[in-house]
């Protein structure tokens, strides 16, 4: 196989414009979790259980859960692509980066369901 | 300023005869006339006829003695040697990043490979007018900022991503330049112009980490011009 | 050491604004074209151009190119080829027009013509009153065009050879021109470019002066490359002193400073252009401004410690102004003189900037030399345009702006000559003559080998220091003659010169002294030809040509209206007559020039 540079993929502004949303989807949690714990909400195991088990809680946490997963696949994954210049390693890396994202994904739902 | 002498240590190699490049130490006697980096490396080539660099305009318009000084990129034209510490050694490197050809000469092609990528010039297919296209003040206010490029590649071999990335990223100064034919009402291409750039790499290894704002000569913002590409290409589709 | 031959229809050597011009007409065009260049084009001088670019496009007020034309020529004090001036005057619009269409970012009026500013020496209705016919990108003219230009070459795609040093023109028995030989910097190799048009575009030489606005890259290699293949040159006593570079550093302040309403001051503070030129004042032809400063300064009104520089105020203009249509000279005041010039005056003496004078062409950018049947018999296959050529249209004295039209009308006209000329009657090359690569291999054996030679700094300091002090803005006729055997004692040592850097690899040190063969060539043709001139015109003042009623202010044309031409083999002059009947219009006739 000829040995070209090749770029050209035509994808991106999705993956930076995705970057950016679940930042500020990532960032909006954070507010309301923080809030949650200025008015006591941490106070004991059952105020907090009891917080994060009711269903809008539930919903904007399984929110910031797909956000984090599918931000951190896009960083982690473009530092590969800076760091990172034999294709075969990059995609191995890519590929074990998309299952530990999807892996961990999967188990923070769990978890939030069981509650 | 009366005569003073400064201190140098210099990157060097050439091919032809060193095995391996190394750092050399020299000194030069300049006088109140000499108020650039550039005069004293010119006074420094009548001492010692191998040390090689780039030069031409002297005033920084040209772009050709980019270099690494003391650390940071920078035009050895504009450099004035009032702000180097009297008795510190000034330390010249070529500018990172891209292959060195002999002391502080460095292989541009790459950088200009960039900068041809993005088709940097007008594109306009409408038959040709008998007078000027026609364009507002304030249109042509747009391309300000862009415009005055020198191509010295001070930017681009100052920005990590193009470190990692020379063949793939296109690099600020390159962006930039795309930007000002993006920004440019004469020109028709911006669709297949933001097409070319709409790549994980040409465009998106932008991590703004702005040192290309940092370090270049003629205070232009490359940064400001590839968020105003990104915004372009939201736009587009929403 | 090895030649490698390569073939090409049409090799150009510059990459300038007259260069990046010529390629583009023969790359459109579809031929085989080599455009060598000593550095990255966007580099070549024209780059530091500024002002703008004559054009009587009447964006702003009434304006016509016969005005135009009579402004050159008055400009030019008459040395100006009128057929060579009405083409160029004429063909401006035209030009100007295409490089907006190439993508130039014009600056922009409010109903989107192209911006035009006045600038020194240009007239309307025939000398009358300022006019507005420079066309402006802000004070970054040269940068935007050159830039422009560059990118139309990639569109045309054009195959450079970046950095790449020129050194022998190729000539066979006949005369023809059959290319040039030149060198790849990066390896030092040696290569011989076979064509059948070779078009020089080298630019100019102002590096023979100790203070010039020129980039170190300005070593006249085309004119000395013509010199020591038997090409004469023309007009070379003809040295234009812009009256604003930096005192010092000696970078330019564009004239449209004076155009946008800079004032200059002595150290009195008196506007003291009113006195030397009444109607015109600051904006006055620049031999004439560079004249009345250097008075000032002689006669005690300098500025300074040692009053040895005058003022340009622009502290009376509006900041909005002065950033918005003058910001690189702002950069520049604040850059190689310290001053804000938003509200301090700039420091400014006149400086060493073009070379009125080159190889001789016509209009058509043809080169010619005296010959059997005519004084301008056309060299085959040699061409020449812009700041290295002499078509003549400059004259005595160029008019600024006039340089980027220079390069751009001639640079076009220069590239239609050379693909007219071989769509009309192809040809296939001639053969390389035998010797075609003698003078550069024995210019090159003699650098290398070179033992106890003389230094090409020194040597080069030593070029200069004479023509500053024997050529300068006033020229004394005691001085010249000492020039001329000075200038020809600093040859001897050019002809000896050593570098202790033999290193094949990007040998900075080898292109210096290859350089300075070049600059040499220039330096003594200047002298010369300024030494046998007995007379004032122009940019040429001598104190013995006294002002007179039958020659005022010195100028002498019944004995001197011609061109001088000086030939390299024993510093022989020949001189030709000035070109006075232009090609459709009435003769310009010849008038005392005053502004």
């Amino acid at each position: 196989m000829v040995n070209r540079k090749l770029v050209g993929a035509h994808y991106g502004l999705m993956d930076w414009l995705v970057q950016r949303i679940t930042g500020v989807v990532m960032a909006a949690y954070t507010v309301v979790v923080a809030f949650a714990l200025y008015t006591g909400a941490g106070s004991s195991y059952e105020r907090w259980h009891g917080f994060m088990s009711a269903a809008p809680m539930r919903f904007i946490s399984f929110l910031c859960i797909v956000s984090l997963c599918w931000h951190a696949w896009i960083g982690v994954r473009d530092t590969w692509m800076d760091y990172v210049q034999p294709a075969g390693i990059k995609l191995t890396l890519h590929v074990l980066t998309l299952l530990s994202v999807i892996g961990c994904g999967g188990w923070a739902v769990q978890i939030l369901w069981k509650l | 300023m009366t005569k003073r002498i400064l201190k140098f240590n210099i990157y060097r190699y050439d091919p032809d005869v060193d095995r391996k490049p190394y750092m050399q130490d020299i000194e030069v006697e300049v006088d109140a006339t000499d108020r650039k980096l550039l005069d004293a490396l010119v006074k420094l080539k009548a001492k010692d006829d191998s040390i090689a660099f780039r030069r031409s305009c002297r005033e920084g318009v040209c772009g050709s003695d980019g270099m690494n000084i003391n650390g940071t990129n920078g035009l050895a034209c504009l450099a004035d040697l009032s702000t180097f510490p009297d008795g510190k050694t000034i330390v010249l490197r070529p500018l990172p990043g891209l292959p060195v050809i002999r002391d502080l000469i460095v292989d541009m092609t790459q950088f200009f490979k960039q900068y041809h990528s993005i088709k940097p010039y007008l594109i306009n297919n409408d038959p040709l007018p008998e007078r000027e296209r026609l364009q507002s003040p304030e249109e042509r206010e747009e391309l300000n900022g862009l415009y005055e490029c020198i191509l010295c590649a001070c930017c681009s071999t100052a920005c990590p991503t193009f470190w990692w990335n020379p063949d793939k990223f296109v690099g600020p100064a390159g962006l930039l330049a795309a930007y000002r034919f993006i920004a440019d009402t004469r020109d028709q291409a911006t669709n297949e112009r933001l097409d070319n750039l709409e790549d994980p790499y040409r465009l998106f290894r932008c991590h703004t980490i702005m040192n290309c704002v940092e370090v270049c000569p003629k205070g232009l913002n490359p940064t400001k011009a590839i968020g105003k590409i990104k915004d372009m290409m939201v736009r587009r589709i929403i | 050491m090895k030649v490698t031959v390569r073939k090409f229809d049409a090799v150009i050597v510059g990459a300038g604004g007259a260069g990046l011009r010529a390629a583009i007409q023969l790359s459109e065009a579809g031929l085989k074209t080599a455009v060598l260049s000593k550095v990255f084009p966007t580099r070549s001088h024209t780059v530091a151009a500024q002002g703008g670019v004559a054009a009587s496009l009447g964006n702003s007020e009434e304006d016509h190119w016969h005005w135009h034309m009579y402004d050159t020529v008055k400009g030019s004090d008459w040395l100006g080829d009128q057929d060579a001036i009405e083409f160029m005057c004429k063909k401006a619009n035209e030009v100007v027009i295409e490089l907006e269409h190439y993508g130039m970012p014009f600056d922009r009026l409010d109903n989107g013509r192209i911006y035009q500013r006045p600038f020194g020496g240009h007239m309307s209705n025939f000398g009358e009153k300022p006019v507005r016919r420079s066309c402006a990108a802000a004070d970054r003219t040269g940068h935007a065009m050159l830039h422009a230009m560059y990118q139309r070459n990639v569109k045309a795609n054009t195959q450079f050879f970046v950095e790449w040093l020129a050194l022998d023109l190729i000539r066979d028995a006949e005369g023809d021109v059959l290319g040039v030989t030149a060198m790849e910097m990066e390896t030092g190799d040696l290569y011989a470019f076979h064509a059948k048009a070779t078009i020089f575009a080298t630019g100019g030489a102002g590096r023979i002066y100790y203070s010039s606005t020129n980039a170190f890259i300005n070593t006249g290699d085309g004119a000395g490359m013509a010199a020591r293949a038997g090409i004469p040159l023309e007009d070379m006593e003809f040295w234009q002193f812009h009256p604003t570079g930096v005192a010092g550093a000696g970078v330019l302040i564009t004239e449209g400073v004076r155009g946008e309403g800079g004032i200059l001051r002595n150290s009195a503070g008196e506007r003291f252009m009113e006195r030397y030129a009444p109607n015109a004042k600051d904006l006055a032809s620049r031999d004439v401004v560079s004249r009345a400063m250097v008075t000032e300064i002689n006669e005690g009104r300098g500025c300074g410690p040692n009053k040895d520089f005058v003022l340009l105020d622009i502290t009376h203009l509006p900041p909005e102004t002065i950033m918005k249509r003058l910001p690189g000279i702002h950069e520049i005041a604040l850059q190689f003189a310290g001053v804000d010039a938003l509200r301090e005056p700039i420091p400014v003496v006149p400086t060493c900037h073009y070379q009125m004078g080159g190889i001789p062409t016509n209009f058509k950018g043809q080169v010619v030399v005296p010959g059997k049947r005519s004084q301008n018999e056309i060299v085959p296959g040699f061409y020449a345009a812009g700041e290295c050529a002499c078509a003549s249209v400059h004259g005595a004295n160029r008019l600024g702006t006039n340089s980027l039209l220079d390069l751009l009308v001639f640079g076009k006209s220069a590239g239609e000559s050379a693909v007219d000329e071989m769509k009309q009657s192809p040809k296939p090359h001639k053969e390389l003559p035998a010797d075609a690569f003698d003078r550069t291999l024995e210019r090159l054996h003699r650098l290398n080998t070179q033992k106890d030679g003389a230094s090409v700094h020194e040597t080069q300091l030593d070029m200069q220091r004479t023509m500053q002090k024997h050529a300068g803005v006033f020229r004394f006729a005691d001085l010249l003659k000492q020039g001329v055997q000075k200038i020809i004692e600093v040859q001897k040592d050019v002809e000896r010169t050593e570098i202790k850097d033999k290193s094949k690899v990007f040998n900075t040190a080898r292109v210096e002294a290859l350089e300075l063969d070049n600059l040499i060539e220039v330096a003594v043709a200047t002298m010369v030809s300024a030494e046998a001139r007995k007379e004032s015109r122009g940019a040429h003042v001598r104190d013995d040509a006294p002002d007179t009623p039958e020659r005022p202010d010195g100028r002498d044309d019944v004995n001197w209206l011609k061109h001088s031409l000086w030939f390299k083999d024993a510093n022989r002059l020949e001189y030709k007559s000035v070109t006075l009947r232009p090609l459709t219009v009435e003769t310009i006739a010849l008038k005392k020039r005053a502004y």
